[in-house]
């Protein structure tokens, strides 16, 4: 289930611009399965943290309401290129996933 | 005698109120870094999300600014970019009134984090898009319908 997940980094100014792109379902549990009819279970992310160098800057609580394959675009005031930015996140399964890029 | 006794049961009673305001997340014992119930996340409407999420009565801002489509053509994929102005953000939710579950992100900002955020989103309806700003222990609010001609949250 851990598939790749995206990060792409870049200083703008003193700012880094972070864009994520998670692959994950996101199956919110309304969705019925076109062939049974049956409920698609959910399975979605609930959490996702982020850290520049260490120190957290993220703290997202997800829902089902996220498209699939999550998009995540945030900005950070202060890194400098060749800083780490670690993102990580938690499904509702207990499926984990991290990646990190270093800015550039 | 009989005064001081209903004074007693008023007290008792007034602490009860408390209590369960507590419970119900009316009144957040600390308002730290709101990490978001997942109670929120399960709330039917826009009142009860916002409750859950200790943001009563948020102020109408015109310094948060929602960047989405007039017109999503595809309610699966909708997205949705937040600016938020307000000095010492440390909050942004996006809602989608609408949505069975309408509270869809909650994103805490810290360690230099600005107030920004940028994501896709799902929508089951053409509906208002609700940010929800918190600054200084403050919740503040702005809105922008997005008309959806697919809905995306049925399939």
């Amino acid at each position: 289930m851990a598939e790749p997940m995206r990060i792409r980094a870049t200083m703008a100014g003193d700012v880094a611009d972070v864009k994520v792109l998670m692959n994950h379902p996101m199956e919110t549990g309304l969705r019925k399965d076109a062939k049974t009819g049956q409920l698609v279970p959910a399975h979605y992310i609930t959490d996702v943290t982020a850290t520049v160098n260490g120190a957290k800057v993220l703290d997202a609580g997800l829902s089902g309401g996220i498209s699939k394959n999550p998009y995540l675009g945030f900005r950070v005031k202060g890194p400098k290129k060749g800083d780490k930015v670690v993102v990580s996140w938690a499904d509702n399964k207990g499926d984990k996933n991290s990646a990190e890029a270093i800015i550039g | 005698m009989n005064a001081l006794r209903r004074n007693v049961l008023k007290g008792a009673a007034g602490a009860g109120t408390v209590a369960v305001a507590v419970a119900a997340g009316l009144l957040k014992p600390t308002q730290a870094l709101a990490d978001v119930p997942r109670s929120a996340f399960e709330a039917k409407n826009v009142g009860d999300a916002l409750k859950n999420m200790g943001a009563n009565a948020p102020v109408d801002s015109k310094d948060i600014t929602i960047k989405a489509p007039d017109i999503a053509e595809n309610g699966a994929v909708v997205p949705v970019e937040v600016t938020s102005g307000i000095a010492g953000t440390s909050a942004i939710a996006i809602l989608a009134e609408k949505n069975a579950t309408p509270l869809v992100a909650d994103f805490s900002l810290m360690g230099g984090a600005e107030g920004y955020i940028s994501t896709r989103i799902k929508m089951g309806q053409t509906s208002l898009v609700r940010a929800v700003v918190t600054a200084g222990g403050k919740s503040y609010t702005a809105a922008k319908e997005v008309k959806v001609t697919i809905g995306g949250c049925g399939g």
